[in-house]
């Protein structure tokens, strides 16, 4: 039992910054219909600017700040100047162009930062609790709460705001939502800021586990797509569900089955579901109009 | 209309290859190949600095044999089929004279056809036994193996009497090719492995593998055989667990970073490694102080970061060479060569190197230094006697 | 002429006579072994381009055949004693055996779904070629050996310059057929809409695996000319950032155009080489390229030159 916990909370708090990634996925996609493969780099650079700032003197708080700004930022000229300008093209040039993108952010992030790997100190210490013989780090349970927090806060957005409305209405139909009023552009640029700045706020809370280096975007990008289609492309809810599950698959691999093919075991599983499932776990059915 | 395209295609690709090819020049050439970005870019980058810083102080020196050094970089990324590209262009465009590079073992193995070939002398800065293990003619490196990493390690376990051991181990080259020797020499320090895992290199937890170590029988000692973030998390999370067998890292941490990232959980880990990590606690007598303490001052004053044992082989492999040019009073390929192998006390930062026609990489055992991590800092374990 | 300038195996017969006439030109053998590297990723990118431009699928993991064909060839010769011709056509059908039993059930997904799959498989043949490491000499791969044909040993990147030309020469002549061949059009059809193909009578998933496999038999060819050419093989063959490159290639050249592949091949294993002189800004620089190749010629190189000279060809 003590070692179920333990996988089980290992393989929570990776997922929650897999769920994070996969929710901006979503996110990006819903509002434009880009897959968006930098998201994984925000998360980089919620997590290196936080470190760099840090060690030019500013105080943590506001260096975190600065950092999710910078993130924002840089989400805003992605949409603005990389992907605004291919509107209409298809949808493999447009994934094209956001690996670019993710290839550039990674070139400028060795020579903006460096090369090595860095840490952020834990909100609350590093002495882990002990809980049904298992030991679970502080750190992973401000994760997990930060989770829930940036989705209900999505979702409160999303529900209950006219904003959120105008997003729902432009992931719904674009067109229509044009002919209503509604400025997409700003819309998407919403999304694309929103993205980035929880990738960014994942970033952060996690490296005081994770560490973190210029090249965590790659694999953190492959896998919360990965979640994000797990959970069915176009669910909020799913996104984070997806996230949540492909890291707990990953602990519980490692743990009860073999830690050589964790990964492998992991995306066998989202095939199964994917094969018995072709929509994802919560997604809805493609319709393709005739 | 479409063969317009492909010839206007390949006529920009061409004029593009013109463009980008060196011109022959007066300089005597020394080629590197080196991992700057991809996942060994955390051995790749020191060995950069490290190059770049020392071949301008030997220009500013006047050079070897009155000649100054030119230093043609190529990043291969990480992998094996562009440093194999990039040795090509080495030979047939650059014209180098030596090459010291190769930072992993894939890209070193891909490259050694390639100057076994032009007949080129090789100075290899990666891990594994392989490279120097059938002996080949250009082929020479100055890392220790991992055999001897391991050897180190099992001779402190003998020391204090631990004989059942697990392994766990990055999946990366490194750590692999280090637990393949573990394994291969456990039997001769008497020591066997009870169980093992793995993680990916660029895994962020590794508890769960952790906890199967953890419940395992008759487990009195740990090794972590990988490098760069690896080993600072596994440290981690091993004190997270609450394990309190001894921990043994592996020579891939390289420097003090480790201990700055895995904070207080690094208190008494031990490790083998060169005596460049603990340059300032050497005692007087110890003929590698000054040649180590000189190259970490050199290192931290140009880059601001710690000093790495990876950079200090790159720095080891051009000493070796330039000092073996300067021996041959030539860069003539073979003469060169043959004085490389004549290597002998050259005082370095991995250690004393002697080396022969059957040997080419001229360390032993006492090259390695038996570490503890104390109060937040190294502290050199008193030899047991490897 | 200009009958004979349309013909439909023109592109073939253009892409044989550069590749005659450019040893003309090359001063050394490293232009040789640029130009090997080119004629065997433009026959990957090739199969990935019947795939994705003519049949409108997309695979994120078509490295992994890439895989498949270069450890066929280390793996035959070192382990299974076979000689290197022989691990070829092995490599191919096992390549494409796997194709054929993987493709039915992952070719039913649609959109990201099929490439979360197919990046899956790729995922899967890479962490399967680390960790057999009996087999497959593990992360630090394989050695192999050279190939020797009629008692000839066939190696360096001369050999591998003629070896890949042509065999890229006659890929692309098979190519052409099979576009302006019923199953080509078929596959033209299910892109456009695959339930106006159902209704036409086109057996689309017999269609989309048949593509499928070809594309995969291209990849392991490919793939063996990879590992022979380099004389050792790597687990990285088969990675993530491999399929992607080959993606690029296929996007960059031109989706649907068969010289395309070439051009995209060209493009990405010529540019790092003159981008590395820019040493740390060639990451960046090399993301810009794509970027603004994506957004200004979002159609392809050759698409975007033929825009220039006021034809179309599809």
């Amino acid at each position: 039992m003590a070692e179920f916990l333990q996988f089980a909370f290992s393989g929570l708090t990776v997922g929650a910054v897999y769920a994070l990634v996969a929710l901006g996925f979503t996110l990006i996609y819903n509002a434009s219909g880009v897959v968006n493969f930098a998201q994984g780099e925000f998360v980089m650079l919620g997590g290196m600017s936080t470190v760099f700032l840090a060690l030019a003197g500013m105080p943590l708080p506001f260096a975190a700040l600065i950092a999710v700004v910078v993130a924002v930022a840089i989400g805003l000229v992605l949409h603005r100047f990389a992907i605004e300008p291919a509107r209409g093209a298809g949808p493999v040039t447009l994934i094209m162009i956001t690996i670019g993108a993710s290839i550039f952010l990674r070139g400028a992030a060795q020579i903006v930062f460096d090369k090595r790997f860095h840490s952020l100190p834990p909100l609350f210490g590093a002495d882990p609790i002990r809980f049904g013989g298992a030991a679970i780090l502080p750190q992973s349970l401000v994760v997990l709460a930060g989770a829930v927090v940036v989705v209900t806060l999505l979702w409160a957005v999303i529900d209950r705001t006219l904003l959120g409305k105008a997003v729902i209405a432009t992931a719904a139909n674009r067109l229509a939502a044009r002919l209503v009023g509604i400025n997409t552009r700003r819309i998407v640029d919403f999304s694309f800021a929103v993205s980035a700045a929880i990738g960014a706020i994942a970033g952060i809370l996690v490296t005081p586990i994770t560490l973190t280096s210029y090249d965590v975007g790659t694999l953190l990008a492959l896998k919360g797509f990965a979640g994000a289609m797990l959970g069915g492309m176009g669910s909020a809810f799913g996104a984070v569900v997806g996230g949540l599950l492909l890291g707990l698959l990953e602990a519980f691999s490692a743990g009860y089955i073999s830690s050589n093919y964790k990964d492998a075991v992991a995306f066998l599983v989202i095939l199964a579901v994917l094969f018995m499932m072709p929509q994802g776990l919560l997604g809805r059915a493609q319709v393709e109009r005739v | 209309m479409a063969r317009n395209h492909i010839v206007a295609a390949i006529g920009i690709g061409v004029s593009m290859l013109f463009a980008a090819s060196h011109q022959a020049s007066a300089q005597t050439k020394i080629g590197a190949v080196l991992s700057v970005t991809g996942p060994a870019s955390f051995l790749g980058d020191p060995e950069k600095k490290t190059l770049e810083m020392y071949v301008d102080a030997i220009n500013a020196k006047g050079g070897v044999n009155g000649q100054k050094l030119e230093l043609v970089i190529y990043d291969d990324g990480g992998d094996a089929n562009n440093a194999r590209t990039f040795a090509t262009r080495l030979v047939e465009e650059d014209k180098i004279a030596a090459m010291v590079g190769g930072t992993s073992t894939g890209a070193t193995l891909a490259m050694i056809p390639v100057f076994e070939e032009a007949q080129i002398p090789f100075i290899s800065l990666a891990g594994a036994v392989q490279i120097i293990e059938p002996v080949r003619k250009w082929v020479f490196k100055t890392p220790h193996t991992d055999r001897m990493a391991c050897e180190k390690i099992f001779a402190d376990l003998k020391h204090r009497n631990l004989t059942t051991i697990a392994i766990i181990s990055g999946t990366d080259a490194f750590g692999k090719s280090m637990r393949d020797q573990c394994i291969a020499v456990a039997p001769k320090y008497g020591v066997s492995i009870a169980h093992e895992e793995t993680y990916g290199p660029r895994d962020s937890d590794m508890t769960p593998q952790l906890t199967n170590i953890k419940n395992a029988a008759g487990v009195q000692a740990v090794v972590n055989t990988g490098f760069g973030q690896g080993p600072a998390i596994v440290t981690r999370n091993y004190r997270q667990l609450g394990i309190t067998v001894p921990l043994y890292q592996s020579h891939g941490v390289a420097s003090k970073q480790f201990i700055d990232l895995a904070g207080a959980a690094a208190e008494g880990v031990r490790l083998p490694a060169a005596a460049l990590l603990v340059a300032e606690k050497l005692p007087n007598s110890d003929p590698q102080k000054p040649v180590v303490v000189n190259y970490s001052r050199e290192y931290q004053q140009k880059t601001g970061q710690a000093v790495s044992t990876f950079g200090g082989h790159a720095y080891d492999g051009l000493m070796i060479l330039t000092q073996a040019m300067q021996r041959a009073k030539s860069a003539d390929k073979a003469q060169v060569r043959d004085e490389i192998e004549k290597t002998k006390g050259y005082i370095g930062t991995g250690g004393i190197v002697n080396m022969s026609p059957t040997d080419h990489l001229g360390l032993n055992l006492s090259a390695f230094r038996m570490l503890e991590i104390k109060n937040g800092d190294w502290t050199l374990v008193p030899d047991a006697g490897s | 002429m200009r009958a004979l300038l349309d013909h439909r195996l023109a592109p073939a017969v253009a892409i044989a006579v550069i590749l005659l006439l450019l040893p003309l030109v090359f001063p050394s053998t490293y232009y040789y072994r640029i130009a090997a590297l080119v004629f065997i990723f433009a026959l990957a990118s090739l199969g990935l381009n019947l795939l994705m431009g003519f049949a409108g699928q997309v695979s994120l993991g078509h490295a992994g055949f890439l895989g498949i064909g270069a450890y066929a060839v280390a793996i035959g010769a070192t382990h299974l004693g076979l000689p290197c011709w022989l691990s070829i056509l092995g490599g191919a059908s096992l390549s494409g055996l796997i194709a054929f039993t993987v493709g039915r059930p992952i070719l039913q997904l649609k959109g990201q779904y099929l490439a979360v799959a197919t990046l899956g498989f790729g995922l899967l043949v890479a962490i399967v070629l680390t960790n057999e490491a009996a087999w497959t000499g593990g992360p630090d791969g394989m050695l192999v050996p050279h190939l020797v044909l009629f008692g000839f040993p066939l190696h360096g990147p001369r050999a591998w310059y003629w070896i890949g030309g042509v065999t890229f020469v006659i890929g692309t002549a098979l190519a052409l057929n099979l576009v302006d061949s019923p199953m080509g059009r078929a596959l033209q059809a299910i892109h456009d809409s695959e339930v106006a193909s159902r209704m036409l009578g086109i057996d689309v998933a017999r269609q989309k695996l048949a593509i499928f496999v070809i594309s995969a038999i291209y990849a392991s060819v490919a793939g063996s000319y990879l590992a022979l050419l380099n004389e050792l093989v790597t687990p990285d063959v088969s990675g993530f950032l491999r399929s992607i490159e080959l993606v690029a290639m296929v996007v960059l050249g031109g989706m649907g155009s068969v010289v395309g592949s070439l051009v995209g091949a060209t493009l990405l294993v010529v540019l790092p080489q003159v981008l590395t002189l820019l040493h740390e800004y060639e990451q960046m620089v090399l993301g810009i390229v794509v970027m603004g190749f994506m957004i200004f010629l979002r159609h392809g190189i050759v698409q975007g030159i033929a825009a220039v000279f006021g034809r179309t060809r599809t």
